[in-house]
């Protein structure tokens, strides 16, 4: 972490807060009233910040699992599945079996089932996180991604839950009678999950728990000598990284209000939220939002682009849309090679280029 | 079941081609310990060059056979040179992440290049059915699994005889120590990744003459981890009877889950469903080196 030079602490609770400086404080200020503006001054590209929201918390939470305890996972698309369909059928045939208060407390049976379908969601991936106790680096991408096959197998299956090939509608989901049907709606109820989420993650990280799994991922026989549970903390890092994984999952089936199985929570998708991880910055919850992001846009500026060149070039606008699987497979290399460390590490060298400019040394 | 046998007689057939992609897969992990995600999308492009030859430049098979071995050799080269090798010494998942963007990049070349509609091979081999067991079957599988057999044959000599194939043992055994003994590690990098594009540009002629081939063929390079565990992630023999047996295992199953419980599609899932059984009471596989650890 690093600070302004000067910049002194007289209590604990300054050193502890999140966002240090009044700058930082303006800033995001700033951000949040620019993202609550948008969707009231224009309606192009809300379900796409929609989805950024949703990447956002799955690229996190697959972040605590993968960045933080170092357990790689190719299911994490499969999980987001997972808590799609849980959360769904929450709201429509499991609502009978949630407490009455919770209708009363949360105004409906949405925020239950969403919390609910997460549950699920932690089940199924501790589930498949048994594994993780003797299995290590390779062996376990392998173990995660026969559960990405086999879950994907399931949603296609499962019929009378899931809706089979042809998939199924969901219902706007219903707060306290206001009911989010518009994707401007949509767009502010993902907005606070994923803040709400990005928040839990970084508490999560610099507290017990989260000193535990960055232990484990950087030595797993010194971990247990220092006393920590090996098979309880990677359990853990499981459910954690599943519920959030489940709720993701809950908010897309919602806000995509279409549930087809294949190829939405296939493979691909658990490549692409591996991608931002790797992209934003292994280990940096900052990191994951950034990757986030800059996954989901890149597709975007590549129609943009598509649509540029075609105006020109009518002809390369169809291959230029074709390119997206291999300019997302390129940009992954390309980082990989270039900047393992990601766009959060990018990000401090910028910031710390600027607070000592012009005097670099 | 009454069509047990037919299952397993193609799942041997289906199992030969695993064999060849396993066989790719884990003479690139004995050697550079790279995981290669990529392994699938090799095939397919081995299948496409030899498409594009044959059909579209109108070669024959066998000159356009030989130009496809040296087109995948060079890709191999470069992948290596310019994809893993700045990689060295970085953790596993930057491994297995640059492969897996390495075969998004590959199948988007090939669907640039070639669309996304199927393509046929030409008829290579002469239209004979053979009977086996009373089951007529088509001389390709038959071809398919004799050439298996062959390679596998090959590789074993050439990894337990050979002057190569000596030092590219010594180099999965012990990094340091080969390097010391003046072996040349990144030329053993660079020589497992030119033979496993080689087996896998056969897997992919072999799926191409089969059957005709499309963009989801690179699918096959993840199907094949079920057979490359089993095996145990280093052994040759090991991935070579894993092959067949993953291959029989999945036509069997899907044929069984068709007949009793109506479900579709069950192979690939069974063959997971395996992966996980094994990984949970034998996860170095039947032939795989055991690293021992105690917590």
């Amino acid at each position: 972490m690093q600070n302004k030079c000067g910049q002194f602490f007289t209590s604990y609770r300054q050193e502890n807060r999140l966002f240090k400086t009044w700058f930082e404080r303006f800033w995001l200020l700033v951000l949040f009233v620019g993202l609550i503006l948008y969707p009231l001054c224009f309606d192009s590209y809300v379900l796409q910040l929609c989805m950024i929201n949703i990447a956002i918390i799955a690229a996190v939470s697959l972040n605590v699992l993968t960045g933080a305890c170092g357990q790689i996972s190719l299911g994490q698309g499969a999980f987001v599945g997972v808590g799609a369909y849980a959360g769904v059928w929450f709201v429509q045939s499991g609502a009978a079996m949630l407490p009455e208060w919770m209708f009363v407390v949360f105004g409906g049976p949405f925020i239950p089932a969403i919390l609910c379908g997460g549950l699920v969601t932690a089940l199924v991936g501790m589930f498949f996180g048994i594994p993780s106790l003797r299995l290590k680096g390779i062996y376990l991408a392998i173990a995660t991604l026969a559960a990405q096959f086999i879950l994907e197998y399931v949603f296609l299956h499962w019929k009378s839950v899931t809706g089979g090939h042809s998939g199924m509608a969901v219902p706007a989901p219903e707060i306290f009678g206001y009911t989010f049907d518009t994707y401007p709606r949509m767009f502010y109820l993902t907005l606070a999950c994923a803040v709400l989420m990005v928040y839990l993650a970084t508490n999560l990280m610099r507290s017990k728990p989260g000193r535990a799994f960055v232990s484990i991922r950087d030595h797993h026989l010194s971990a247990e000598i220092v006393g920590v549970n090996l098979f309880w903390y990677k359990l853990q890092a499981f459910a954690v990284s599943a519920f959030m994984a489940g709720v993701a999952g809950g908010l897309w089936a919602h806000t995509a209000r279409y549930l087809t199985p294949s190829p939405t929570f296939g493979i691909g998708l658990s490549i692409s939220y591996l991608a931002m991880i790797i992209i934003g910055g292994l280990g940096s919850v900052l990191g994951a939002v950034y990757g986030a992001i800059f996954i989901s846009v890149l597709p975007i500026c590549l129609d943009l682009l598509a649509e540029l060149v075609g105006g020109f070039f009518p002809e390369l606008a169809t291959p230029i849309k074709a390119t997206k699987g291999g300019v997302f497979g390129l940009v992954l290399m390309l980082f990989l090679i270039f900047e393992p460390e990601g766009l959060a590490h990018r990000w401090r060298l910028i910031k710390a280029y600027w607070k000592l400019y012009p005097f670099a040394h | 079941m009454e069509h047990l046998l037919e299952h397993i007689i193609i799942g041997l057939a289906l199992g030969s081609v695993y064999s060849l992609v396993a066989l790719g897969f884990v003479i690139i992990y004995k050697a550079t310990k790279v995981v290669n995600f990529a392994q699938g999308e090799l095939v397919m492009v081995g299948a496409y060059i030899c498409f594009a030859f044959t059909v579209q430049a109108g070669l024959p098979f066998v000159a356009s056979f030989l130009l496809t071995l040296i087109f995948s050799v060079i890709l191999a080269l470069a992948i290596e040179r310019l994809a893993l090798r700045p990689l060295i010494g970085e953790p596993i998942i930057s491994v297995i992440m640059v492969t897996i963007g390495m075969s998004a990049v590959l199948k988007t070349l090939v669907q640039l290049f070639w669309g996304t509609t199927k393509k046929n091979f030409p008829e290579v081999l002469p239209d004979v059915t053979v009977k086996i067991g009373g089951l007529p079957l088509e001389i390709e599988y038959i071809a398919a699994f004799i050439l298996a057999l062959l390679l596998f044959v090959i590789f074993s000599l050439f990894f337990k005889y050979s002057r190569k194939g000596v030092a590219m043992r010594a180099t999965a055994f012990d990094q340091l120590a080969a390097a010391s003994m003046g072996i040349g590690i990144k030329n053993i990098f660079a020589m497992s990744w030119c033979i496993a594009a080689i087996v896998s540009c056969f897997g992919g002629v072999i799926v191409g003459v089969i059957q005709d081939i499309n963009t989801d063929l690179g699918h096959v390079g993840l199907l094949v981890f079920p057979a490359v565990i089993l095996g145990g992630l280093d052994s040759l023999l090991g991935a070579a009877l894993g092959g067949l047996f993953i291959g029989v295992l999945q036509k069997v199953c899907e044929g069984a889950a068709h007949e009793y419980l109506g479900l579709g599609g069950f192979g690939n899932v069974a063959s997971f469903l395996f992966l996980v059984v094994i990984l949970m009471i034998k996860p170095y596989g039947l032939f795989g080196t055991e690293e021992i650890e105690r917590v």
